[in-house]
C-alpha cells in the first residue's frame, strides 16, 4: 500500500464526517416526520380542551369557550396551527400550555428528572437482577432452582404492575411501616442533602421495584433461554477442554454472547419502561413526566402533549443510538460488518 | 399530646364554641400552630379562582383569595370582607362596609376600589358563573374606602349570594388594571388577601401555603401552613387518610365504596356538610330532541323504572337523597308537594304502551345509547344499574365509554341521547337551576347550559319572573309553580341529590363551617 498518511487521514476523516452529516440529516428528517404525525394523531382524537374546562368548571358559557379557543390558537385552521408547530419545533420552542400557564419547556424540564431517576433505577435492578437470574437458572437448566425460578419470574411477568405496587405498599408501607407509600421526598421537613438523597432513595424503593418486576422477568427469561442456547456451542465445549474455570467460562464466554439478544430487546423496551411508568407514578404519586402527559392527554392539552411526544420521541431515538454503540462494545462484529 | 390533653382541649374549645360568635370581628378560639396535610385532586392548572372555576382550583384557591361573605349551611349571608352590608327599599342598592387594615399577600392594602375592579372589571371577563350575575351591574361606587355600593340595573334576587370567595374572589387592582389578565405573570404568585399564601407549588407533588402575617381578623390563621398533596390514585388517598399522612379529604377524594370503612377509623370523623352552596344534583340526561324520548310519557315512564332508593343504598352507598325534582332540598325555594314517582315497572309499562312502543319479538321496544362520564367507578356503576332497570321495561340501554374531552364535547353539542350529569345548584335556582330549563340558555357547544333541550314558554316566563321579584314569597309561590311543571314533565331524570364525604382527623376544628365548606378561607381551622 502506497498511500500517503494524509489521503488515508482525509479518507478517514469523510469516513466519519459524512456519516454524522447524513445521520444528524436523518435525525431531523425523522423528528420532522414524527412531529408531523403526533400533530395529525392528537387532533384525530375526538374532544376537545376547550369543553374539558368548562365540564371541570360546573359553569360555561359561550363566551369563555370563544376566549379559551382564541387563546390556545385553536381558532385558527388545522394547516395553519401545524404550520405553526413545526416552525416551532425547528427552533426548539415547545410552545406554552394555556391551560397550564406555563411553557411546555419549564413544566418537561421539573418532571423530566423525576421520571429520568425512576426509570433508571427500575431498568438497572431489571437488567442486573434479571441477567443474574437469568445466568444462575440457565446454568442449572432442568434443576429445580431453574424451575423455581422460572416459576417467580413468570409470576412477575403476570402481575399487573399497579396490583403489584398496591401489594407492596400494603406490606411495606401499611403493615411494617418500613418505606413511605408515596411521593418522591418527605414533605415540609429541613434535611441536609445527604439525608434528602436518604429520604429521596426510601421513596424509590417501592416504585421502581414495582416497575422493574415486568422487565426483570423478561430479562430473566431471555438470559435464560440464550444463556442455555450458548452452552451447547463448541466454543464452550473448547473452553471447558482448555481447562478453564466455571465461573471464567460464564463471565467471558456465555454471558458476552448470550446478552446480545438481551441487549436488543433492553434497548427497545427502554422507551417502553418510560410508558410503563404512568402506571406506577400515578400509584405511588411520583411526580414525574408519565403523570403529566396523562393528564394531559385527558384535557386535551395539546401543546404538552405534542411536547412530551417530542422529547420521548429523541429519547428513543437516542437510546437506540446507545444501544448500537453497546452492540459494538460487545461483539467486534457487529461493527466489522458495518464497516464492510 | 396524650389523651388526656386532647381531652382537655376540646373541653376547652367545647366551652369556648357555647359563648357565640357575636358578628363583628371576634378573636377565634383556637390554638395556634401546625400543619394542615390535605390532598388535591387532581391538581389545578393554575390557583387564581378569579381566572380558572375547576373544583380543585376553588378548593385550593379559598384559602388564598377571599370575597365580602360567607353563608352558613342555610345560606344566610354572614360576614366576610365586609363587616356589614345593606340592601335598599327597591332591591337595586347594595352597600358593603368592609373590615380595616385588610391587607394582601403583597403587603398592599384592600379597598373598596379592588372590590370594585374585581366585581365589575375582572370577573365579568374571566368567571363564566359570575360574569351571569355581575353584569347585572349598572354602576359601583367607593364613597370611602372602606365602602363599597353596588347599583343594580333591575332588582336580581341572588345578587347578594354572590359573594362567596368561589363565586367572587376579590383580587388586587393595582396587580391586574391594564394588563392581559390570563397573561399576566402575577398568576403564578396567586396574591389574594386570604389567611394563607403561596410559598411553594412543587408540580405533580403538592401545593404549600403559609400563613399570611397581615391577615385582618386577629389572631387568624391559627395553622402555620396547610400542605395540599397531589394524590392521583383513590386506593393511596385512602392509606394516606388511614396512617394520618392527610388529616383532611374533600369531594372524591375518598370513593364511595370506601366511606363506610374508613369511617370507622378512631382518628377521624366523616361529615357531608358544607356542599349547601354546590348542592349537586345528578340526573339522567335524556335529549329531548330525539325520539322517543322528545315524549313526556317515554320521560315519566324512565322516572318510574328505576328503583332510586335502590340506586342510592346500592350505587352511592346511601351517600345523598332521593332528588325529586329540580330543586335540591338543601337550598332555598325547595317544592316538595310536586308529582311523586314511585318505582313502579307496570307503570312504566302502561306509559311505553301508551305511546304506542311496543316490545319487539326479542321483548325489546327501543334501543338507546347511553353516554357513560368518564368521572370514575360510580359513574360506571350507576350506569350499568340504569342498564338494568330500563332492560326490565323492554328499553335496551346501550352503554358507551369515553374520556373526559369527549363526553364534554359530545354532551355539549347535544351529540348524545342518554347520559349522566352532575350539575351544581349555586345556592339559588335563578343561578343554578333556572339554566338547564330555560329556551334562551339553549346553547350549542356550551356545558351546563339547557343541554337536554327542553322548551316551554310557561316555564320560561315563571324563571324570568322569579329572578326579579323582590320578596322572598313572591320567589317560592314562582318556583313552586315551575317545579310543579317541570316534575310533571320530566324534561331531566332527577335521581340523587348527591353528597359528597369530608373526613377531618378528630383534632381538627372549625373546618367544615359554612355552605361552601372545605373551600372555605380556613383561617379559624385549628389543632385543638
Amino acid at each position: 500500500m502506497s498511500m500517503s498518511a494524509s489521503a488515508v487521514s482525509g479518507g478517514r476523516g469523510a469516513a466519519i464526517v459524512l456519516p454524522i452529516v447524513g445521520w444528524v440529516a436523518k435525525f431531523v428528517g425523522v423528528v420532522l416526520v414524527i412531529a408531523t404525525f403526533n400533530f395529525i394523531l392528537v387532533h384525530a382524537a375526538p374532544g376537545d380542551p376547550v369543553q374539558v374546562i368548562a365540564s371541570q368548571s360546573g359553569a360555561a358559557d359561550a363566551k369563555l369557550l370563544a376566549q379559551l379557543r382564541a387563546e390556545y390558537g385553536l381558532d385558527k385552521p388545522y394547516p395553519v396551527q401545524l404550520a405553526i408547530y413545526l416552525k416551532r419545533v425547528v427552533t426548539l420552542d415547545l410552545g406554552y400550555s394555556y391551560r397550564q400557564q406555563r411553557p411546555v419547556r419549564a413544566l418537561i424540564a421539573e418532571r423530566l428528572p423525576a421520571t429520568l431517576l425512576l426509570t433508571a433505577t427500575a431498568f438497572l435492578i431489571a437488567l442486573t437482577a434479571g441477567v443474574v437470574l437469568g445466568v444462575l437458572a440457565g446454568v442449572r437448566a432442568g434443576r429445580w432452582s431453574d424451575t423455581l425460578l422460572t416459576i417467580v419470574s413468570l409470576l412477575l411477568y403476570a402481575m399487573p404492575v399497579f396490583w403489584l405496587g398496591l401489594m407492596l405498599v400494603l406490606l411495606f408501607s401499611v403493615k411494617l411501616d418500613w418505606l413511605p407509600a408515596f411521593g418522591y421526598v418527605t414533605i415540609g421537613v429541613e434535611m441536609s442533602p445527604l439525608q434528602r438523597l436518604g429520604d429521596i432513595a426510601a421513596h424509590l424503593v417501592l416504585p421502581a421495584t414495582s416497575l422493574a418486576a415486568v422487565y426483570l422477568a423478561i430479562y430473566a427469561r431471555l438470559t435464560r433461554s440464550s444463556v442455555i442456547e450458548v452452552m451447547h456451542q463448541d466454543f464452550i465445549k473448547t473452553a471447558r477442554s482448555k481447562g478453564l474455570t466455571q465461573g471464567n467460562i460464564i463471565a467471558r464466554h456465555i454471558l458476552r454472547n448470550a446478552i446480545l439478544p438481551v441487549v436488543t430487546v433492553a434497548g427497545m423496551q427502554a422507551g417502553a419502561l418510560v410508558g410503563g411508568a404512568v402506571v406506577i407514578e400515578t400509584v405511588f404519586a411520583w411526580p414525574g413526566l408519565g403523570r403529566l402527559i396523562y393528564d394531559a392527554v385527558l384535557q386535551r392539552d395539546y401543546p404538552v402533549m405534542l411536547g412530551i411526544f417530542l422529547v420521548m420521541s429523541v429519547i428513543v431515538i437516542v437510546l437506540n443510538l446507545i444501544t448500537d454503540a453497546i452492540y459494538r462494545l460487545i461483539d467486534p462484529r457487529v461493527a466489522l460488518r458495518a464497516a464492510s | 399530646m396524650n389523651r388526656r390533653e386532647f381531652a382537655k382541649l376540646s373541653l376547652a374549645a367545647g366551652a369556648m364554641g357555647i359563648t357565640g360568635f357575636p358578628l363583628g370581628i371576634t378573636r377565634s378560639a383556637g390554638q395556634a400552630g401546625g400543619t394542615l396535610n390535605t390532598i388535591i385532586q387532581p391538581e389545578p392548572p393554575i390557583l387564581v379562582t378569579a381566572l380558572n372555576q375547576q373544583q380543585p382550583t376553588l378548593t385550593l384557591g379559598g384559602k388564598i383569595y377571599e370575597s365580602l361573605l360567607r353563608y352558613d349551611f342555610d345560606l344566610k349571608p354572614l360576614p366576610g370582607l365586609a363587616q356589614s352590608w345593606e340592601v335598599s327599599e327597591d332591591r337595586k342598592t347594595y352597600t358593603f362596609k368592609l373590615y380595616p387594615n385588610i391587607t394582601f399577600h403583597d403587603g398592599t392594602p384592600l379597598t373598596a376600589d379592588d372590590v370594585i375592579f374585581s366585581v365589575t372589571k375582572l370577573l365579568p371577563e374571566t368567571h363564566a358563573r359570575a360574569r351571569g350575575i355581575f353584569v347585572r351591574v349598572e354602576s359601583a361606587e367607593a364613597p370611602d374606602p372602606l365602602t363599597v355600593v353596588f347599583k343594580l340595573k333591575t332588582p336580581f334576587a341572588p345578587f347578594l349570594g354572590a359573594f362567596d370567595c368561589t363565586t367572587a374572589p376579590i383580587v388586587p387592582k393595582h396587580i391586574y388594571e391594564g394588563t392581559d389578565y390570563r397573561k399576566n405573570p402575577a398568576n403564578q404568585k396567586a396574591i389574594g388577601c386570604g389567611p394563607f399564601k403561596l410559598k411553594e407549588w412543587v408540580r405533580g407533588s403538592h401545593v404549600h401555603l403559609v400563613k399570611h402575617e397581615g391577615y385582618y381578623r386577629p389572631g387568624e390563621p391559627h395553622l402555620d401552613e396547610i400542605i395540599y398533596r397531589v394524590i392521583p390514585d383513590a386506593a393511596s388517598r385512602s392509606v394516606a387518610l388511614e396512617q394520618g399522612t392527610v388529616q383532611l379529604t374533600q369531594w372524591s377524594d375518598v370513593e364511595a365504596f370506601d366511606v363506610q370503612r374508613l369511617a370507622q377509623l378512631p382518628n377521624v370523623s366523616m361529615t357531608t356538610k358544607g356542599y349547601e352552596l354546590f348542592a349537586p344534583h345528578q340526573w339522567l340526561e335524556l335529549n329531548n330532541r330525539i325520539a322517543p324520548m322528545n315524549d313526556k310519557r317515554f320521560r315519566q315512564a324512565v322516572m318510574s323504572a328505576i328503583d332510586r332508593k335502590a340506586l342510592l343504598q346500592r350505587v352511592y352507598f346511601g351517600l345523598g337523597k332521593v332528588a325529586t325534582g329540580p330543586v335540591s332540598s338543601k337550598t332555598r325555594f325547595y317544592e316538595k308537594d310536586v308529582k311523586q314517582y314511585e318505582y313502579s315497572l307496570d307503570k312504566a309499562k302502561a306509559l311505553l304502551d301508551d305511546m304506542g312502543l311496543k316490545p319487539g319479538p326479542d321483548g325489546k321496544r327501543v334501543s338507546i345509547p347511553y353516554l357513560v362520564p368518564p368521572y370514575g367507578e360510580i359513574y360506571q356503576r350507576a350506569a350499568e344499574f340504569i342498564r338494568q332497570s330500563l332492560g326490565r321495561v323492554g328499553i335496551d340501554v346501550q352503554l358507551q365509554g369515553t374520556d373526559i374531552a369527549g363526553w364534554a364535547e359530545k354532551c355539549g353539542n347535544w351529540d348524545f341521547s342518554m347520559t349522566m350529569n352532575l350539575v351544581y345548584q349555586l345556592g339559588d335556582p335563578a343561578i343554578g337551576v333556572s339554566r338547564t330549563y330555560i329556551s334562551s340558555n339553549i346553547r350549542k357547544g356550551v356545558l351546563f347550559s339547557n343541554t337536554a333541550g327542553y322548551s316551554n314558554p310557561e316555564v320560561d316566563r315563571l324563571f324570568e319572573e322569579a329572578a326579579v321579584a323582590t320578596s322572598d314569597d313572591k320567589r317560592q309561590e314562582l318556583y313552586s309553580a315551575v317545579q310543579k311543571i317541570l316534575v310533571e314533565d320530566v324534561p331531566i331524570v332527577w335521581l340523587i341529590e348527591q353528597d359528597y364525604p369530608n373526613f377531618t382527623d378528630k383534632r381538627l376544628k372549625n373546618v367544615i363551617t359554612t355552605a361552601i365548606g372545605v373551600h372555605e378561607t380556613f383561617g379559624a381551622v385549628s389543632f385543638g
